[in-house]
């Protein structure tokens, strides 16, 4: 079974991301991809505490989880793939050999030097053509938060102007 | 500014809907009826399910009612048109012995199949909004369940 769900959000785990996603799409694993989170026994204990006793968490540096893509899609029930920014992701979809077809933007918010494109999505020069990059492997890159809303595409996206 | 201060909620009024036709997964993305009220005291209603939307963009399923500047009989006026005008058959107040509380539980006396559930917490809300087809008494059962078990206390 595909994982249901590759998606950047700097939360990582959080409300939407365990009960907005979680619930519906039926997760029951999520792979939390983030090379500092996975050499922290401390930050793993914390995200655990995160998710209903019916959904388990894998921790794994970007290396890793892209070597094991296939065994987290052979699983057999639905999960989640969730990186904390777009830097992770792209070298996520560069290691992942063709295996990632769509990508989520769900949460990348306001610091200094990013602009506003939707009000949970705020991105840099560089974060915005990180995106464009992982979109030029064949990925279908969309902005949503929760399910009920509607994907912004791409292009879409990086047209959008909100205020700080 | 943080990142908090730019997530506007979204009143149940405008839930975005799906127009695009392009999703990450399939997803019913219309409005869904509302099939709960909120009571409770101040902002709380409107509070609590402005945070159940920014979760699961589902806040629709609820509709606020505050007790705020309403007398008993009205708190117990509003929440009955507010029932026969959605349809809906479960209750959540705040404190078990609030206004709202006790103006339901008068009310409810006549109403058979209405269920009231007081102590109402996010977790709760939560499950609940996300239960679409399940009975409301086995939904809230299973909400209340969640709800419960959401608290904790970590620490010395």
């Amino acid at each position: 079974m595909p994982i249901a769900l590759y998606r950047i959000d700097d939360r990582l785990i959080h409300g939407q991301v365990v009960v907005g996603w979680g619930q519906p799409l039926e997760m029951r694993f999520i792979v939390l991809v983030d090379d500092d989170v996975a050499a922290s026994e401390w930050e793993q204990e914390l995200y655990r505490m995160g998710v209903p006793p019916e959904m388990t968490v894998h921790f794994s540096t970007v290396e890793d989880a892209a070597a094991n893509l296939a065994r987290f899609e052979s699983h057999g029930e639905p999960g989640i793939v969730l990186v904390g920014d777009i830097p992770t992701m792209q070298r996520l979809v560069a290691g992942a050999g063709g295996r990632i077809r769509t990508v989520n933007v769900g949460g990348v918010h306001h610091v200094p030097g990013r602009s506003g494109r939707l009000r949970y999505v705020y991105l840099t020069p560089e974060e915005e053509q990180g995106l464009r990059d992982i979109a030029a492997q064949g990925v279908d890159v969309t902005a949503q938060d929760v399910p009920s809303a509607r994907p912004v595409p791409l292009d879409e996206l990086l047209a959008s102007t909100v205020g700080v | 500014m943080s990142d908090q201060d730019h997530h506007q909620d979204r009143g149940p009024a405008d839930n975005p809907g799906s127009d695009s036709g392009r999703s990450v997964v399939d997803t019913d993305a219309a409005d869904p009826a509302v099939r709960a009220i909120v009571a409770g005291h101040g902002a709380f209603a409107a509070g609590i399910i402005s945070a159940v939307e920014q979760i699961t963009g589902r806040g629709a399923v609820f509709l606020p009612i505050s007790n705020a500047g309403l007398c008993l009989d009205d708190i117990q006026g509003t929440l009955a048109q507010a029932l026969d005008k959605t349809g809906a058959r479960v209750i959540f107040t705040d404190l078990p012995a609030g206004s709202c509380t006790m103006a339901v539980r008068r009310m409810i006396r006549e109403r058979p199949g209405v269920l009231l559930v007081t102590g109402a917490n996010l977790s709760l809300l939560l499950d609940f909004a996300m239960q679409d087809d399940v009975e409301p008494a086995l939904a809230v059962q299973s909400a209340l369940d969640r709800g419960k078990a959401s608290m904790a206390v970590y620490g010395a």
